[in-house]
């Protein structure tokens, strides 16, 4: 009986801890799209569509070994990737296969600033975090 | 008898050879904060391969490290400054970290493990071993060393 009600717990509990790292990657999606608005008060939503071509497009201002998001986390977001630098394999970026993803921020944003200068060779703004994010989460 | 001697034999075989590898083993990061932000980009490597002054010396150029920008916040620097110096091979000074030690020279603060004599003596591998695309760099212990991470480099 007590097994029982522990497991109908613990099923009644996942579809909560689910819910939980969607709430946290809403609060950081949040967090950029209030500095998006605060830059360009035109901003009006993210977007996947151009989260996806920050994501494949070859930049010229960063390290020659990580020109693309690609060149570590491969064309498919789904699958896992392995850092062009050092060969650590990497976990899948996309969410759907890796919900942990986008949900602790000072890990956010720890890792967009140390892949964006390595990528572009600059700074990622909000609107470009948020793009990427956004696309992420639909994949 | 025979069978007797063989027995003592081998038992002895097998308690001389978990000693010896225990004598190869360098002991494991046991940190959590070391294990995470050490571990993302590379392996968090034990810090028995180097000295104390050369883990300080790497805490304090964070920002240029090996032409990365690994800047971290003070409080999680200062955590993994004092893990490393606390767990250096200076202090263990036992086993593998003692072998790697003997080739440092007094004072000196080593940055890189891949430089030190007892690394190289066991890495004499053709070019080709190191251009595998699974290997990328010497420092990528474990695309060879599947225990490397528990310290085990067989």
């Amino acid at each position: 009986m007590i097994r029982r009600l522990m497991l109908a717990a613990a099923v009644a509990a996942l579809p909560v801890v689910a819910l939980a790292g969607d709430a946290r990657r809403d609060a950081i999606l949040a967090d950029y799209a209030a500095k998006a608005r605060a830059a360009d008060k035109g901003f009006s939503a993210f977007s996947a569509q151009r989260g996806e071509t920050l994501f494949r497009t070859k930049w010229t201002g960063g390290d020659a070994r990580t020109s693309s998001c690609t060149a570590c986390h491969t064309a498919n977001p789904r699958q896992p990737g392995q850092n062009a630098k050092t060969g650590r394999p990497i976990e899948p970026v996309a969410v759907s296969v890796n919900p942990k993803r986008f949900t602790d921020p000072a890990t956010v944003e720890k890792q967009f600033t140390r892949d964006c200068r390595s990528v572009l060779g600059r700074d990622c703004t909000p609107l470009e975090k948020g793009d990427y994010i956004t696309f992420m989460a639909g994949q | 008898m025979r069978p007797l001697t063989f027995t003592l034999l081998a038992t002895l075989l097998l308690l001389t050879f978990p000693a010896r590898a225990g004598n190869d083993w360098m002991p494991p990061v046991r940190d959590a904060t070391v294990q995470k932000e050490c571990g993302t980009c590379h392996m968090a490597f034990q810090p028995g391969f180097l000295p104390a002054r050369s883990w300080t010396r790497m805490m304090g150029s964070l920002s240029d490290h090996f032409g990365e920008d690994a800047s971290l916040p003070d409080d999680k620097t200062e955590i993994i400054r004092n893990y490393l110096t606390a767990n250096a091979g200076d202090v263990v000074n036992w086993g593998r970290a003692a072998r790697y030690m003997q080739w440092v020279a007094p004072g000196g603060t080593p940055q890189r493990i891949t430089e030190n004599p007892d690394f190289l003596r066991k890495h004499r591998f053709p070019e080709s071993v190191w251009k595998n695309p699974k290997v990328v760099t010497k420092s990528n212990c474990v695309a060879c060393h599947s225990g490397a991470e528990r310290g085990l480099y067989e």
